[in-house]
């Protein structure tokens, strides 16, 4: 043990490399062939399984879902059911601005569908790129603003008002002629054929799910990653220890909506066609598989919201259609049965299960092997 | 009485509902001493730090820090100020393991905007460390702080109140459930942090050889009310103090 | 879209009519937000599955319409077989969830709901349906309000279940053990009142008395499997802004919301009836944090 105390005695630590000065305290242990092999996948994928383009696709925007749940839900400790909230306030946004860049959008939308926007290809990508931005943007706006609302809230209250947004969104939307109501608006058509633009969304899918997870991978290693795991375990605590509560869970809120508008964009141009109750609003559908695969891979870690949304949306791709119209009761149970019983989730059982593997250490004989690798280093 | 108190309450009172529980109380602080609260169960000292580091609003009377009134403020913005509490029921983030716990509680005084995004530095690491060593914890500094003891756990709330630089620490019961071979050592490093880093303390204790072992002036309440106050050997004999603590009231 | 506001002030007895309407459908509201309210003060328990319960046994009600029962001859039926229902489901699930924390038990029954109302779907179809009570409507003013006496009836019934289960709470036995549980499990426990009887009994008695508000809903308005939300979100809507524990607060509030949402639906259109459930949800809490922000507490 003699060596630990010079370790961290007055002998300050040979600062010769940059990372010294860095800590990094909640360092990606990852080995570099996990992500090496997870891009091998996602290069190959559509050359060598073409006919699964789009539901690979769909396994990114699922990645995205639940890793954007998971900076407030699991992170924080704000388990929020309205998330999706951002999802279809990104896709109506970037709608109306794809839209409204070539033609007067209440006059299209009240041809209700009669009228279709046809566009080159460069109109197309500066509109589409455009409405993503401005989702993007929009969506850190609503974060802020209903932040400060849904964020004095804790507990159920909390649930309650997030859900209460995202349904009262649904509704609202329904109602407003100008955006088309319940009706919807049709995107403008992409501009080739059907396959490639089934490649191109998968890029762009790919492309947002893994800046999403090297986003929070990197904020879970600042300082922001320790402040909104503390609010998680206890905020009065934070609080009484001066941290800015209320900036941290803005930033966490924002932070998710950016990334949800951007993917609501990109669905809403991939299915050719936004309405509020089924692809803007799926309350029952994505809203609550963003919490089911968190939950079901771990909610709180960096991996879990991955390898659950995998999980999740591989056994949904496989036992759908063999579930006879029972798929959403099968649904229910799984959160029932997830909550209940395996609350800790794939990641959490591993890390109880082999908690060395991850760098936690169990007892004082684990401190002090721990300890001797470190100071072998 | 020293020249400006540190923290300087005046006819400071708070009700719930109709139970008056302080009842224009006033004390002073003096800055790099320790000072005690004492006072029966249910006498309002609780009720008196809360309404000091801004946990609920008093009704009546005020609260200077350093000359600046603090009653209208709110519990982030006072901490940030340097006026820091520990919790009676001890509280540290449980999930996470000691270094996080301290690491965590840096001061946030001047944290702008963008420093949430930064990492932390390898001399506010070895500062952790160093405070954890203070503590005694150094050990089981890579331990999830809720596998802890419940003495260790208020060591680590300590430190962790060390960690954020205070100027002022109000300590609730530091020794409440404490095995009582330790408490010795945790009288020895309150004295220090007093000493060596210059904190003023306001400690409120149930444990009558502590305070009397630690503090230079103690104050006592009883029913809401300012009872006495004095220099140890003063309350220590001081009959009306005696009769609060006997029931004789 | 606001050409109906004028109509109200031409012709002031529509207001009667939206008056009576909403206070009739507000009644039934109160019966879900005390069962809500009742789960929470006693167990901790936040159920979202409280509207699915009432839409539930809304469909029992129809059903056994169509095996020739009266809707209002079906209530203590409903009643009974929500209450085994409710008891099953606090054996499976909800017991497991009690001494965990807020959002576990938020979850679990979130799960709960969406199991019922997809079952109802597969069992019933997503068609909105009414149980028939073959009973005759009433004409007022001239046949500009009419009042249908099913209404009447379900008032009357309505009221009539809110006092006998607040009798049930005030005099019986478990009654009795269920407040003392809603007090202090702990010192209940000690004082030998089997607390995991009571939690059951109180969750299979919401589970009734939603049951049994359902078959009134479906009687004097519609069902529909993807239904139950709103009225969760009503149910919580109501017991938020009443607060827990106050009777005569979550009647004056399900009234109020029920005359609300008649009103709005009036003035703005049908459309936004639903809508203003979740807007005055999103109100409630807004004002519940400005009133806690002047105490500096937080909304547990």
């Amino acid at each position: 043990m003699t060596s630990e105390h010079t370790l961290s005695g007055s002998k300050p630590l040979p600062a010769g490399s940059r990372r010294a000065t860095r800590f990094a305290h909640n360092a990606d242990t990852t080995p570099w062939y996990v992500y090496a092999a997870l891009l091998a996948f996602a290069i190959g994928a559509p050359f060598v399984i073409p006919a699964y383009t789009t539901q690979v696709a769909f396994l990114w925007l699922m990645i995205l879902f639940a890793l954007t749940w998971d900076i407030v839900g699991g992170q924080m400790g704000y388990n929020s059911l309205g998330n999706i909230f951002f999802f279809g306030a990104g896709m109506y946004i970037s709608a109306v601005v794809q839209v409204g860049l070539f033609t007067d959008v209440g006059t299209y939308t009240s041809a209700r569908g009669g009228e279709q926007l046809v566009l080159d290809h460069g109109d197309y990508f500066y509109g589409l790129v455009l409405g993503m931005g401005a989702a993007a943007i929009g969506c850190v706006i609503f974060a802020l603003i209903l932040g400060r609302i849904v964020f004095g809230l804790r507990g159920p209250y909390f649930a309650i008002g997030t859900l209460g947004i995202a349904l009262s969104a649904r509704e609202l939307t329904g109602t407003w002629e100008w955006i088309g109501g319940g009706s919807g608006i049709a995107m403008p058509v992409y501009p080739g054929l059907p396959h490639e633009k089934s490649v191109v969304f998968y890029v762009i899918l790919f492309a947002l799910a893994a800046l999403t997870f090297l986003c929070v991978r990197w904020l879970y290693s600042t300082r922001f990653g320790l402040a909104i795991n503390a609010i998680r375990d206890d905020e009065e605590k934070a609080e009484a220890m001066g941290i800015h509560t209320l900036r941290h869970k803005l930033v966490a809120w924002s932070v998710s909506g950016f990334f949800l508008g951007m993917s609501g964009a990109v669905f809403g141009n991939m299915t050719g066609f936004v309405e509020p109750l089924e692809v803007a609003f799926p309350t029952v559908t994505f809203g609550i598989f963003m919490v089911v695969m968190a939950l079901l891979g771990g909610k709180g870690t960096l991996w879990g919201p991955v390898i659950g949304a995998t999980l999740f949306h591989v056994i949904k791709e496989v036992t759908w259609t063999y579930l006879l119209g029972w798929q959403w009761v099968a649904l229910g149970l799984l959160i029932v049965v997830n909550v209940v019983f395996f609350q800790e989730g794939i990641m959490g059982w591993l890390q109880r299960k082999w908690p060395e593997r991850f760098g936690i250490t169990v007892d004082e004989g684990m401190s002090a092997g721990a300890a001797g690798r470190e100071a072998a280093r | 009485m020293s020249p400006s108190p540190m923290i300087e309450v005046r006819d400071v009172s708070k009700s719930f509902g109709g139970v008056q529980a302080n009842r224009a109380i006033s004390l002073n602080v003096p800055a790099g001493k320790i000072t005690g609260l004492i006072g029966p169960n249910g006498s309002g000292k609780t009720t008196l730090f809360n309404s000091i580091v801004g946990y609920h609003p008093i009704d009546g009377g005020s609260i200077r820090f350093e000359g600046r009134e603090i009653s209208a403020l709110r519990v982030p913005q006072i901490a940030r100020l340097g006026l820091l509490r520990t919790f009676q029921q001890t509280r540290i983030y449980s999930k996470m393991d000691c270094v996080r716990n301290m690491l965590i509680s840096v001061p946030h005084r001047n944290a702008g905007f963008t420093d949430m995004f930064k990492g932390y530095s390898a001399e506010q690491k070895d500062k952790a460390e160093r405070l954890l060593e203070f503590v005694g914890l150094y050990q089981k500094r890579h331990l999830v702080s809720g596998d802890l003891s419940f003495g260790q756990q208020k060591l680590l709330e300590f430190a962790m109140a060390l960690m954020n630089e205070p100027k002022v620490l109000l300590l609730d019961e530091p020794t409440a459930g404490i095995n009582p071979t330790l408490i010795n050592g945790l009288i020895d490093r309150l004295k220090r942090a007093n000493e060596e880093f210059g904190i003023t303390l306001l400690v409120i204790e149930h444990n009558m050889r502590v305070i009397m072992n630690l503090a230079e002036h103690i104050y006592c309440l009883a029913h809401g009310e300012m009872l006495a106050e004095g220099d140890p050997d003063e309350i220590q004999n001081d009959q009306r103090v005696i009769d609060a603590y006997l029931g004789a009231h | 879209m606001l050409d109906n506001l004028d109509l109200l002030l031409i012709a002031p007895v529509l207001n009667v009519q939206l008056l009576l309407d909403g206070l009739f459908i507000g009644a039934i509201f109160v019966l879900a937000a005390y069962g809500l309210a009742l789960v929470w003060g006693v167990m901790n328990v936040k159920n979202l599955a409280q509207g699915e319960y009432v839409i539930m046994g809304g469909y029992f009600a129809w059903h056994l319409g169509t095996l020739g029962i009266h809707p209002v001859l079906s209530i203590p039926i409903v009643f009974a077989i929500m209450f085994v229902f409710g008891w099953i489901v606090y054996l499976l699930v909800i017991k497991w969830v009690i001494t965990r924390d807020l959002f576990t038990s938020l979850l679990a029954t979130f799960g709960i709901a969406l199991m019922v109302q997809q079952g109802l779907n597969l069992a019933y179809g997503p068609e909105v349906r009414t149980a028939d009570s073959g009973l005759g409507t009433h004409s007022l003013f001239g046949g500009l309000v009419t009042v249908a006496e099913i209404k009447i009836v379900s008032f009357v019934l309505c009221v009539l279940l809110a006092a006998s289960v607040i009798l049930f709470m005030k005099t019986s036995r478990m009654g009795q053990a269920i407040r003392a549980t809603a007090q202090d499990p702990r010192a209940a426990k000690i004082m030998g009142i089997d607390t995991e009887r009571v939690y059951a009994f109180t969750y299979a008695l919401n589970a009734a008395i939603c049951g049994a508000a359902g078959v009134l809903v479906a009687m004097v308005w519609v069902i529909q499997p993807f239904y139950g939300v709103v009225h969760s979100i009503r149910a919580f809507v109501i017991v938020t802004a009443a607060g827990l524990g106050n009777i005569p607060g979550v009647i004056i509030t399900g009234l109020g919301l029920g005359v609300a949402e008649q009103y709005a639906g009036f003035v703005l259109g049908a459309e936004f009836q639903q809508a203003t459930a979740l807007t005055l949800l999103v109100l409630v809490l807004i004002w519940r944090q400005i009133q806690l922000a002047k105490h500096r507490m937080v909304v547990q």
